[in-house]
């Protein structure tokens, strides 16, 4: 009797405790995407490679002063990033990078095959003079490389929802963003996400994805 | 119910409106240091209070699944677990039900289970489960202050090492009292 009054509740406890971590892993294999996603960076990956989304239809007025339908640039490769003029950390160097992508996919570009796009996240100090001056100073090589801010600060937050930005004000003036570039099909979805300093990446998967 | 009890619930339940307060929530939320370390250990003291406030026949028929505090401590364990993957911070920030989830689950899924589990374990258990919670304390620090990248998409890379040495200074401090405790404290060697 003494002995029972003891295996039974250690028993009932057992079993009480399947269910609870059965539960509890669920939760975790939920929340992690299947213990994939761990971070919310790896998260908006994961969630673009799963289900690519589609660009929405926002007016940008570009460094030149003009104005381009993001909607518009369908039926080409788009290579986007997401800049702020004022950064000088990561955005500078991405700059040089888009003008190097620019001289090697050069081709492609000619061929309008592939087009390069970098939006700032920052529209208020961001005028064309400024995205003129960032897009100068980096190297522009031409042609095929929008510089560009959202018309309407209104349609920003959709553009960064839907490529997964995220800028934090760092309290200098400054931004601290999950730079990255992103790889946008001729269907305008967006396909991939790349590390921004992925430059070769980006190249060789748009190259392997043009038609020759 | 006891008049103590009253007390305790009512603070509870004050505790939760209080941060649940669109400005406290600004506040503990606009950094990651005050969300993981301020902002959760009080929602999880929400639910410690709340216990007092278990009615006697309840907290008999949990204690009849919960030998030695077993499955209260693997609740919030688990429960642990979840909010320690740094997608869940930002989602919270993010994602209304998420936000939901965490100021119900932190009460009721890590504070209350550990407050009815707590007085049923043993000496063995309690040191098992203090050296996991400095353990934890530990393993995170060293991630926070270690990694080079922001594990939160929300939050900034000096905010994430500053939760690193808080964390470090919260298991330093767990030592300290653990070890004090067993030299010089009262510790009940027994078991329940």
């Amino acid at each position: 009797m003494r002995l029972r009054g003891r295996v039974v509740p250690a028993l009932r406890t057992l079993l009480a405790s399947l269910p609870i971590v059965a539960g509890g892993l669920a939760a975790l294999h939920a929340a992690t995407d299947g213990f994939q996603a761990f971070t919310s960076e790896t998260a908006r990956r994961l969630s673009i490679a799963r289900d690519p989304r589609l660009l929405p239809q926002v007016p940008l007025e570009a460094a030149d002063g003009s104005t381009v339908q993001l909607g518009d640039l369908r039926g080409r490769w788009l290579l986007v990033d997401f800049i702020y003029t004022r950064c000088e950390t990561y955005c500078s160097v991405q700059g040089n990078e888009f003008a190097r992508l620019q001289q090697r996919l050069g081709t492609q570009i000619q061929a309008g095959q592939v087009q390069l796009v970098s939006i700032s996240f920052d529209p208020a100090y961001d005028d064309p003079a400024q995205l003129a001056a960032y897009q100068r100073r980096s190297g522009d090589r031409g042609s095929g490389w929008i510089v560009a801010r959202p018309v309407q600060t209104t349609d920003l937050p959709k553009l960064l929802a839907t490529f997964g930005v995220k800028a934090v004000p760092d309290g200098l003036d400054g931004y601290v963003h999950n730079a990255a570039i992103s790889i946008v099909n001729p269907e305008g979805r967006v396909v991939a996400v790349l590390d921004w300093d992925a430059m070769q990446q980006a190249q060789d998967y748009v190259l392997q994805r043009v038609a020759p | 119910m006891k008049n103590g009890a009253r007390t305790k619930a009512g603070l509870a339940a004050l505790l939760w409106l209080g941060l649940a307060l669109p400005p406290a929530r600004a506040l503990l939320e606009a950094s990651m240091t005050r969300q993981m370390l301020i902002q959760m250990p009080l929602l999880a003291l929400v639910g410690w209070w709340l216990a007092a406030a278990v009615p006697a026949v309840w907290r008999d028929a949990i204690n009849r699944w919960n030998a030695h505090g077993i499955n209260g401590f693997l609740i919030a364990s688990l429960t642990g677990m979840l909010w320690m993957v740094p997608r869940m911070l930002d989602e919270a920030l993010d994602l209304p039900w998420v936000e939901v989830a965490k100021f119900t689950s932190m009460p009721l899924l890590i504070g209350l289970p550990l407050a009815l589990s707590w007085p049923r374990a043993g000496f063995v258990l309690r040191a098992a489960v203090l050296v996991e919670a400095i353990a934890t304390a530990f393993r995170l620090a060293w991630l926070y202050l270690a990694s080079p990248v922001r594990l939160c998409s929300s939050y900034l890379l000096d905010d994430q090492q500053r939760l690193g040495q808080g964390l470090l200074v919260l298991g330093l401090t767990l030592c300290v009292v653990l070890g004090w405790k067993l030299m010089w404290g009262h510790v009940r060697v027994d078991g329940a």
